[in-house]
C-alpha cells in the first residue's frame, strides 16, 4: 500500500473525530441463499452437469415419442429386409430377423429407463426409511438391523437376484423386484451413515432442548440436510440399475426377447459382432451416452449439494 | 539501536495474497518485524488478521497455488528465505526453524506411531543413527513431562488426550534443536491446567537453549506472562509494536485499548456493563482503503478512513500506526488504568 | 542414560531393538480380536448364503427334475439321492452335511460329471482371469489416482478423468464387443477367443478390469486431493520431509483406506464381470459354465457354483475387513459406527 499523499497536505479538517461506522461494520458484501438456491446456482454454473440433463431429457422424450411416430413394430420382421445398414427407411438400420433398430432401440429405452429409475427410487426409498430410523434411534433396533445388514451386504446382490429371477420368471415386473429384493442395503448404509454424523450436530440438540418431537426432527431438521445427498446417490445408483438389468437380460435372465431392452439389443448385437458391428454399436453408444449422463450430472449435483463448497464460488 | 547480528530473523516488506474464486484475499499488508536470538516475541490478534499466515510464510508452508508472495523478504542469519529453493528450504524446516501447530486432534498423521513421527525429522541426517534418534525422541518426552514414554513411542495419535498430542507437537518442534520456535496457537484447544504448564514449557526452553519463540495467540494473558516483545496485528497489518510494559502500559493504538479494556476482570462491580469493541474484522477481498482498524474505531477521524496512518515511532522499540499521532489530531488518554471502566 | 530408564521399562527395550515396533504384545492382541470377530461375521453369512440358496432353488419352477431324457427309474434313483422325498427340515440338514463333507452333487446336463469337477476344471481360468484384471486394475488404478491428484487441473488430471468416465459408463460386455471388434476382427492385434497364452489373456482381462481401474483411480484421486489439505500434511512439511516421503508415507497411506473399503464391491464386480466376458471370448472358465446352466436350468450345477461364487465373495470380503484393521489403527480399537 503506497502512499500517494504526504502527511503534510491533508488539511487539518480531516482530523476531526467522526467515531465508528456502524452500517459499514457489518455489512455483509455477499447476498444470502439458501441451501436449495445455491445448490441450484451452482448445477447450472456446471456446463457438463447441464449438458448431461439436456441429453437426458432429450432421451426421455424419445423413449416415450418416438415408437409412437415410428411406422414400425418392434416385434414385426420382414424377412426381406435383413441385416439392413442405415438408411432412409430404417434409421439405425435393421437385424437379423428384419426388425427394425430404430424402434427396438428407443422402446428397448423405455423399458432399461423405467426399470433403472424405478429400481433406483424404490432401492433409494426403503433404504433410506430403514437407515434413517435404524440410525436415529439407535439402540437394540440399531444393532439388529446392522447385523442383518452386515450379513446380506456380504451375500453377493447380483447372485441372489439372478436367482430371484429364475424363480420369478422374466419380465419387468419381476426384474424390478428381484432387483429390490437386496438392493436397497446399500442405501440403507448410506442413509443410516449420514443420520448418526447429523443426529450429532448442535443442531439437533438444539431443537431437543426445545423441545421439539422425535418426529419433526427427523422430517424437519434432518432429512432436507440428506435430501441432497440422497438425491445425488439416487442418481448415481440409475446406472447401476441399467447396467444391473442389461447385463441379467444379456445372460438370458431378464427381459425375453420379441421384447426389446438395451441388454438385449446388446447381446443380439454381440451375436453379430463379426460382420453387422452396426447392431452393437448404436444400441452400445445410447447405453453408454445414458450411463455417462447420469454419472456427471450425479458428479454435478454431488459438487453442487456439498455443504462445504457452500459460498466458495 | 541493534546490533545486526543479533536478529536471527528480519521480516521486512511481507505481502502475502490467496486467489480464490471469489477474488483476492490480501492476508498479509506489507508486515515487518524482526527477532533477536533468545526472545520471546508474541503475535496478538483477532481470527484472521492474517497472523497465522505471516508466520508460515516464513517457511513457506502456505499452499502456492491458490496463495503467492505479492513482495517483501524474509531474512533468517542474513539469507533471504524468499530466494531459497525448496531443497534448501527443507534443510532449514524442523531442524533449524520448527513449527507447532493450532490444532493437535488434527496435526498429527493418524496412521503411523507417534516415534517414528518425532523422529522423522532426523531421516536425511546420516549423523543421527535410528537409535539415536529414538533416544533423543524419549528424552524430550521426559523433559516434556509425557509419561511412560516408551509406550507412547509405540501409540497411535488417537490413544492419547490432547494435552498429550499437544506435547508431541512440541516435541516435534523442538527435536531438531531449531534456532526459532514459532507456535500458533499451541494453548487454544488445551484447558487452563495444561495451559500453564506447556508455557511454562516453553519458557523454559527457550532460557535454556537460548531459543527465539514467536507465539501467536489471541489471549492477552498469555502474552503478559511469556513474552518480551509483542506486536499487536488486525487486517493483515501491524498496528502497534512493542514491550510487553509498552503495550500494557502506554498502549498507544484505539485498538489493544479497546481489547484491554474489554476484558472482563474479577475486580469489575457487577453491574458493570461489558465493553466489546463492537463489529467484525475487515473483509479482505477489498480491504479498506485507509487504516483497518477505522469501522470499529470510536476515535476514528475522517482521514482514517482515506488514506493509511504512517509508523510513529514512540521509544526505542515502542511504534505505533495511528493519526492520532498526528500533531493535529485531538489529544486521547487510551491506557488503561484499571478500576472502573467508564472513565474518571 | 537417566536411571529411571531401566525402570520403567524394564527388558522391553532389548526386544523393541530387535522386533520393529510393530509387533508390541499389545498391538497383537487387539487385533487378534478383530480379526476373530471378522471371520465369525464371515461365517454366519456363509450359512445364511447356504439357506438362501437352499430355499430359493427349492422355490424354482418345475423342480429339479422335468428333464424328459430321464426315465421314471433313474429319476426315482436321484430324488432318493437328493432325499426329495424325505421332509424338508431333513433335506436341509441333508444338504448342509453335503457340503460340509465337500460333496456339492452331480451336474444334471453332463451327468457323469461331478459338481467339483466341473469346478476344478474350469476354475483356473476364471481365477487366472480374475486376478489379471483385479492386479491391474488396482494397481493402475492407484498410480493414475495419485498423478491425477498430484498434478491437478493439468493434461495428466484430464487424461486420467477421461479414463475414468469410459470405465464407468461402458458396461464391461460392451467394452468386450468393442475390444474384440477392433483389436480382434478389423485390425487383427490380437487373438478375441480362449485362452492359451498370454496375448489371449490382454483383451478379456482388459474388459473385465475397466470398471474398477475407472472406480479405484477415481476414489484414489478424490481421497489424495482431500488428504493433501489435511493438517498433518502442513505438520510433514513443516518438518522438512522429503517430497517423496510426504508422498509415499504421509499422503498415500493415508488415501489409500478408502480404496480398501470399495476392494469388496470391486471383487464382486469382476466376479460376475466373469459371467459375461467369458462368454463372449469363449473362455472355458466357471462363468461360462455358470450362464450357461442357467440358461439349461442345470440346477445342482446352479447350486454349487452359486455356493462357491458366494463363499468366495465372503472371504474376499473378509480379508478386505482384515486389510482395512491392519492399514488403519483407529479401526481396531473400536468400531463404533459403520458408516
Amino acid at each position: 500500500m503506497t502512499d500517494t499523499v504526504m502527511a503534510e497536505d491533508i488539511p487539518a479538517e480531516k482530523f476531526r473525530v467522526i467515531g465508528k461506522n456502524i452500517t459499514k461494520m457489518d455489512a455483509i458484501s455477499r447476498p444470502s441463499l439458501s441451501y436449495t438456491q445455491d445448490a441450484w446456482r451452482r448445477l447450472k454454473g456446471n456446463r457438463v452437469a447441464l449438458v448431461s440433463m439436456i441429453v437426458l431429457v432429450i432421451y426421455i422424450l424419445l423413449a416415450v415419442f418416438a415408437p409412437i411416430f415410428c411406422p414400425y413394430d418392434m416385434a414385426t420382421q420382414d424377412a426381406n429386409a435383413i441385416n439392413l445398414g442405415v438408411s432412409a427407411q430404417h434409421w439405425f438400420g435393421t437385424d437379423s430377423l428384419g426388425r427394425d433398430l430404430f424402434v427396438r432401440v428407443w422402446e428397448g429405452a423405455r423399458v432399461s429407463l423405467s426399470i433403472g429409475f424405478a429400481a433406483a427410487m424404490i432401492n433409494a426409498v426403503i433404504g433410506a426409511i430403514i437407515g434413517c430410523i435404524s440410525g436415529y434411534y439407535g439402540g437394540r433396533l440399531d444393532m439388529f438391523i446392522m447385523r442383518l445388514v452386515d450379513v446380506l451386504y456380504g451375500i453377493p446382490s447380483l447372485i441372489v437376484t439372478m436367482l430371484v429371477m429364475m424363480i420369478l420368471g422374466r419380465g419387468v415386473k419381476c426384474l424390478i423386484i428381484a432387483m429390490c429384493i437386496v438392493g436397497w442395503i446399500g442405501a440403507c448404509r448410506f442413509a443410516r451413515g449420514e443420520m448418526l454424523r447429523l443426529k450429532n450436530l448442535d443442531f439437533v440438540s438444539a431443537a431437543r432442548v426445545l423441545g421439539v418431537h422425535n418426529r419433526t426432527i427427523i422430517f424437519r431438521h434432518i432429512l432436507p440436510n440428506m435430501l441432497g445427498l440422497l438425491i445425488t446417490n439416487l442418481t448415481m445408483a440409475v446406472p447401476g440399475a441399467i447396467f444391473s438389468e442389461a447385463f441379467l437380460s444379456f445372460i438370458g435372465l431378464g427381459i425375453a426377447p420379441p421384447n426389446s431392452s438395451w441388454g438385449v439389443l446388446a447381446k443380439e448385437g454381440i451375436s453379430m459382432l463379426r460382420s453387422y458391428p452396426m447392431q452393437l454399436f448404436i444400441p452400445s453408444f445410447f447405453i453408454c451416452t445414458t450411463m455417462l449422463a447420469l454419472n456427471l450430472l450425479g458428479d454435478g449435483l454431488r459438487d453442487a449439494f456439498d455443504p462445504l463448497l457452500r459460498g466458495t464460488d | 539501536m541493534d546490533i545486526m547480528n543479533d536478529n536471527i530473523l528480519e521480516v521486512k516488506n511481507l505481502s502475502f495474497s490467496f486467489r480464490t474464486y471469489g477474488g483476492t484475499v490480501k492476508a498479509v499488508r506489507d508486515v515487518s518485524f524482526r527477532l533477536r536470538r533468545g526472545e520471546i516475541l508474541g503475535i496478538v490478534g483477532e481470527s484472521g488478521c492474517g497472523k497465522s499466515v505471516a508466520t508460515q510464510c516464513i517457511v513457506k508452508l502456505n499452499p502456492e497455488p491458490p496463495g503467492f508472495f505479492e513482495g517483501g523478504s524474509i531474512l533468517y542469519n542474513g539469507e533471504d528465505l524468499l530466494k531459497k529453493s525448496d531443497k534448501q528450504l527443507r534443510k532449514i524446516r524442523g531442524r533449524r526453524i520448527g513449527y507447532i501447530f493450532q490444532d493437535p486432534m488434527t496435526s498429527l498423521n493418524p496412521t503411523m506411531r507417534i516415534g517414528k513421527q518425532v523422529e522423522e525429522i532426523f531421516l536425511g541426517d546420516r549423523t543421527v543413527s535410528a537409535a539415536q534418534a529414538r533416544q533423543k525422541a524419549l528424552d524430550m518426552f521426559e523433559r516434556l513431562g509425557i509419561s511412560d514414554p516408551e509406550r507412547r513411542l509405540n501409540q497411535y495419535p488417537h490413544e492419547l488426550s490432547g494435552g498429550m498430542k499437544q506435547r508431541v507437537m512440541i516435541a516435534i518442534a523442538l527435536i531438531g534443536g531449531p534456532d526459532i520456535i514459532i507456535a500458533d496457537e499451541p494453548t487454544t484447544s488445551l484447558d487452563v491446567t495444561i495451559e500453564a504448564q506447556i508455557l511454562q514449557l516453553l519458557r523454559q526452553m527457550s532460557r535454556e537453549t537460548n531459543t527465539s519463540v514467536i507465539i501467536i495467540t489471541h489471549d492477552l494473558g498469555v502474552i503478559a506472562r511469556l513474552c518480551d516483545r509483542v506486536l499487536v496485528m488486525y487486517g493483515g497489518k501491524i498496528l502497534e509494536r512493542g514491550t510487553v510494559e509498552d503495550i500494557f502500559y502506554h498502549t498507544a493504538h484505539p485498538y489493544i485499548s479497546g481489547l484491554l479494556h474489554s476484558v472482563a476482570r474479577l475486580e469489575m462491580d457487577k453491574n458493570q456493563e461489558l465493553r466489546p469493541i463492537e463489529g467484525t474484522p475487515p473483509d479482505l477481498f477489498c480491504p479498506p482503503r485507509g487504516c483497518p482498524f477505522a469501522a470499529r474505531c470510536e476515535y476514528a477521524m475522517e482521514v482514517c478512513t482515506e488514506t493509511p496512518p504512517p509508523v510513529t515511532q514512540l521509544t526505542g522499540e515502542h511504534s505505533t500506526c495511528c493519526w492520532l499521532q498526528d500533531a493535529r489530531a485531538p489529544k486521547v488518554d487510551l491506557i488503561y488504568r484499571g478500576g472502573s471502566t467508564n472513565g474518571k | 542414560m537417566p536411571p529411571n530408564f531401566f525402570r520403567k521399562s524394564g527388558g522391553i527395550p532389548v526386544v523393541q531393538a530387535i522386533l520393529p515396533a510393530e509387533h508390541t504384545l499389545r498391538g497383537n492382541f487387539a487385533m487378534g480380536k478383530y480379526i476373530a470377530k471378522r471371520i465369525l461375521i464371515s461365517l454366519v453369512t456363509l450359512l445364511v448364503l447356504m439357506t438362501v440358496v437352499f430355499v430359493l432353488v427349492r422355490l424354482m419352477p418345475g423342480g429339479p427334475f422335468v428333464d424328459p431324457k430321464m426315465t421314471p427309474a433313474i429319476k426315482a434313483r436321484l430324488e432318493a439321492y437328493y432325499g426329495l422325498d424325505k421332509p424338508i427340515y431333513i433335506q436341509f440338514f441333508q444338504y448342509i452335511s453335503n457340503i460340509l463333507h465337500g460333496d456339492l452333487g452331480y451336474s444334471m446336463r453332463y451327468m457323469n460329471r461331478s459338481v467339483n469337477d466341473i469346478l476344478a476344471a474350469s476354475f483356473p481360468f476364471s481365477f487366472d482371469l480374475g486376478i489379471r484384471a483385479l492386479v491391474m486394475a488396482i494397481s493402475l488404478g492407484i498410480v493414475l489416482g495419485v498423478i491425477a491428484a498430484l498434478h491437478r487441473g493439468k493434461t495428466m488430471d484430464y487424461v486420467c478423468i477421461i479414463i475414468a468416465i469410459i470405465g464407468t459408463s461402458v458396461p464391461d460386455f460392451i467394452m468386450g464387443g468393442i475390444l474384440q471388434y477392433f483389436f480382434g476382427v478389423k485390425w487383427g492385434l490380437l487373438p478375441v477367443a480362449e485362452y492359451y497364452g498370454f496375448q489371449y489373456t490382454i483383451l478379456p482381462s482388459v474388459a473385465l478390469g475397466l470398471l474398477t481401474l475407472a472406480t479405484v483411480s477415481r476414489v484414489m484421486r478424490s481421497s489424495m486431493l482431500e488428504v493433501v489439505g489435511q493438517d498433518y500434511i502442513k505438520t510433514a512439511r513443516s518438518k522438512g520431509l522429503s517430497n517423496f516421503r510426504i508422498t509415499t508415507k504421509h499422503e498415500i497411506r493415508n488415501a489409500i483406506i478408502p480404496i480398501i473399503t470399495i476392494l469388496g464391491p470391486m471383487v464382486a464386480s469382476i466376479l460376475t464381470g466373469t459371467f459375461v466376458i467369458e462368454s463372449i471370448f469363449a473362455i472355458p472358465g466357471m462363468g461360462k459354465y455358470y450362464v450357461d446352466s442357467i440358461n439349461a436350468n442345470d440346477y445342482t450345477l446352479i447350486m454349487g457354483m452359486t455356493l462357491f461364487y458366494g463363499a468366495v465373495l465372503i472371504l474376499a470380503n473378509m480379508v478386505v475387513d482384515i486389510l482395512y484393521g491392519i492399514v488403519d489403527p483407529r479401526i481396531r480399537v473400536d468400531k463404533k459406527s459403520e458408516a
